[in-house]
């Protein structure tokens, strides 16, 4: 830290010129993504800096999400914070609790004079980082929501219709049947087993997860995963794991390997999911939006997002917050909202840039690839289905993991589990209420 | 070094220093080490160990015992306590055992012994998280070549759902490296066995197992017992990058040791109070393990 200090100070020493005068405000930007996506966000950022000359963005990969999470809050504990953080939707709630480390992007946006419409973002993706007011505390941007992967040659495979009605799981029970009486080895499989089966399964049905709408109108919410509506379905799933037809790989996207080698016939996972399979699948595969329990809540309600948000830090001059506000509004454009879309399978998170994106003709070319879309913009989110803000959700999601595990393993029934689940998660739920009065 | 003494012997090489100064100075560096590196940081997790601070640091709410009681009450922490115990103890097993039964063979060799300790050497090299993966990689549950072989054999490995299954592969992936450390030891330990006692227990009569449990296993004593100390030491505290790249402490937290918890809590879950009481209560543990070591198993081992 020393040496690049003294460094940097050697640098800036030997390149004063009169030009330093001029020098560009410099905006640090810390994010999650490698590979693709990370090559895609540092063409967003050039894109960004060669567009004008007042302000220049630094990028710079912290490791995976709770990885930039957690250098994002040792860097604000030691002074050091970037302007900008990118935080995953299970931070949401300790970032909106942490008052006196961020700045609101509602106010960054006004004071920067930038042109800023929060409306013009999809109501599933705003409302998540919105507070009750209508104020919006970070800006959105890589959202998913997860939707229903089908491998066609694996239906033919087993003799199964594969275009067979998928939109029920009751029908989709009936297909599991079939496909493991036609020799199918994996029927379903699944990745990040607690946002989809039951985070995106309670909105998707309409019915909560969380007392206090999901967490949104206080902290001292309870979990309510254990309501009747989600202990049917896990018994279901259990039952399943139990006959071979649902197929447990993982806590994270370890079933996509599975998935993308042509093992497995359907799988539960993100939108998002779109640039690996298609890059790497050597079958005929298509995209079905989430099947519901038909008669369970109000199905189909919306399902939820997934991603992260850019929050921005306390801390900065005001120039800089300047610089973060055109960063972010030129992220939000709808151009640069509509490639983003395009590439990665994430959703476009303003109504422009999806609009622009069908005007492209891309959803005509590329099949399917609107129905995350549509599946989360079909109706109004209600109450149940805005989005969670609960705190210490990361070690929950743990907890809800290890609940699920033990129903997949047959040690436990959904209730006990579940049960389980909400006593264990409620505990720390009182720990982030206590540590936030 | 045993020093031939008698009643009365007055040549005691006690040295003495006349004031202060230097004898301070002499031992400042070591003080300062152990006050920067242990007291401060030991003392600051004892004191934050009675806050719940919020994960800026922005402020902190005073509880008293209240992270303790909330561990104690928490039948999952007080169950890694023997999940830590079984852990150490097999990882110290597993380890230790295979380490001296090659250091054994490498002695006897005449030829090629220099390549076999270089081999036997170089998994000590390899990372603790990379060695997770390794292993991970092997026994994934759809394409590992292991998990394969076993599937054809009629055995269904599943590691992600079965306790046991992760445990034994967190221990054996945690003790794999070890086994090069240890080895290095051992074998150094068994090159210094004094050649004529074995000679002379030989013409004896003695077999091989009798000279190597009643001459050579007492000689390696003092190896045995230094490594069992740093091997329970490194299994209570350097797994956890093994244990995070496998289980990530499941399923159903059969592989959550004290440490992992300490980490999960602290870096994933940003619960900086808890965090803090795990690390005071691991240290009593730990503190409390090496005082009985010393005390009672120190006493077997022949210097």
């Amino acid at each position: 830290m020393n040496k690049t200090l003294i460094a940097g100070l050697a640098l800036s020493g030997t390149m004063l010129s009169p030009l330093a005068a001029y020098a560009q405000t410099e905006v640090q930007f810390w994010h999650a993504f490698t590979g693709r996506l990370g090559e895609l966000v540092k063409a967003q950022v050039e894109e960004f800096n060669a567009s004008q000359s007042d302000y220049v963005v630094v990028e710079s990969h912290k490791g995976n999400y709770s990885e930039t999470l957690n250098a994002g809050i040792a860097a604000f504990r030691a002074q050091e914070q970037p302007h900008v953080l990118m935080v995953f939707e299970v931070g949401t709630a300790t970032m909106m609790s942490a008052q006196g480390a961020i700045k609101p992007v509602y106010q960054v946006m006004a004071e920067s004079g930038a042109e800023f419409d929060p409306d013009a973002f999809i109501g599933s993706v705003k409302g998540y980082y919105t507070t009750t007011d209508g104020e919006m505390l970070s800006l959105p941007f890589n959202s998913s929501t997860p939707v229903l992967w089908v491998n066609r040659d694996a239906f033919k495979a087993a003799g199964v219709d594969p275009d067979t009605d998928l939109s029920t799981w009751q029908n989709v029970d009936a297909v599991l049947d079939q496909l493991k009486a036609g020799g199918s080895e994996c029927p379903l499989v699944t990745a990040w087993q607690s946002w989809i089966h039951l985070e995106n399964f309670s909105a998707y049905h309409d019915v909560p997860f969380a007392s206090k709408d999901n967490g949104f109108s206080g902290l001292d919410t309870e979990l309510m995963l254990n309501g009747e509506a989600q202990v049917a379905h896990l018994t279901a799933m259990g039952e399943w794991a139990k006959e071979g037809k649902f197929v447990y790989t993982g806590r994270r996207n370890e079933g996509g390997a599975n998935f993308r080698a042509g093992e497995c016939a359907l799988f539960t996972e993100s939108s998002a999911g779109y640039a690996g399979i298609k890059a790497e699948a050597q079958f005929d595969f298509d995209v079905r939006p989430l099947p519901y329990w038909e008669g369970v809540g109000n199905a189909p309600q919306n399902t939820i997002i997934g991603g992260a948000s850019l929050w921005v830090m306390e801390g900065h001059e005001s120039e800089e917050y300047k610089g973060v506000g055109a960063f972010l509004n030129f992220l939000s454009s709808s151009d640069v909202q509509a490639s983003w879309h395009q590439n990665t399978g994430y959703l476009p998170i303003t109504a422009a840039a999806g609009e622009a994106t069908r005007l492209a003709g891309f959803y005509d070319e590329n099949p399917g690839t609107d129905i995350a879309v549509i599946q989360m913009t079909a109706k109004e989110p209600t109450a149940n289905s805005k989005g969670l803000r609960l705190g210490s959700f990361d070690q929950i999601r743990g907890i809800i993991d290890e609940e699920l595990e033990a129903i997949w393993s047959g040690d436990k029934t959904a209730q006990a589990a579940m049960d389980s689940a909400k006593e264990r998660g409620d505990a720390l739920l009182r720990r982030f209420e206590s540590a936030n009065k | 070094m045993a020093r031939l003494s008698q009643p009365g012997d007055r040549l005691e090489k006690r040295v003495t220093f006349r004031g202060w100064l230097l004898p301070l100075l002499l031992i400042a560096p070591q003080v300062i080490i152990s006050a920067v590196f242990f007291f401060y940081p030991a003392g600051q997790a004892i004191w934050q160990s009675l806050f719940i601070p919020d994960p800026f640091g922005l402020s902190a709410q005073f509880v008293g015992l209240g992270n303790f009681e909330f561990l104690l009450n928490d039948k999952f922490y007080r169950a890694s306590f023997l999940t830590t115990a079984v852990f150490s103890i097999l990882v110290t097993l597993c380890s230790m055992v295979p380490a001296l039964f090659l250091a054994v063979l490498a002695d006897r060799l005449i030829k090629g012994s220099g390549v076999y300790r270089t081999l036997l050497i170089w998994p000590y090299a390899v990372a603790p998280a990379v060695a997770g993966v390794l292993w991970l990689f092997m026994f994934n549950t759809r394409v590992g070549v292991i998990s394969w072989y076993l599937g054809t054999l009629g055995y269904d490995w599943n590691h992600v759902l079965n306790g046991g299954e992760a445990m034994g592969l967190v221990v054996v992936a945690s003790a794999w490296g070890r086994i090069s450390y240890n080895f290095l030891f051992f074998f150094a330990a068994l090159q210094a066995v004094p050649r004529s006692v074995i000679e002379a227990a030989a013409i004896d009569g003695a077999r091989f197992w009798r000279r190597f449990w009643t001459i050579v296993l007492p000689l390696l004593s003092p190896t045995t017992f230094f490594l069992l100390v740093v091997n329970i030491v490194y299994a209570f505290f350097e797994t956890f990058g093994v244990i995070h790249t496998i289980t990530s402490g499941g399923p159903q937290q059969t592989t959550t040791i004290l440490v992992y918890k300490v980490f999960s809590d602290g870096f994933v879950g940003q619960d900086l109070g808890s965090s803090s009481a795990q690390s005071v209560i691991l240290l009593i543990v730990v503190g409390l393990l090496t005082v009985i070591q010393f005390k009672y198993i120190e006493k077997r081992v022949h210097y």
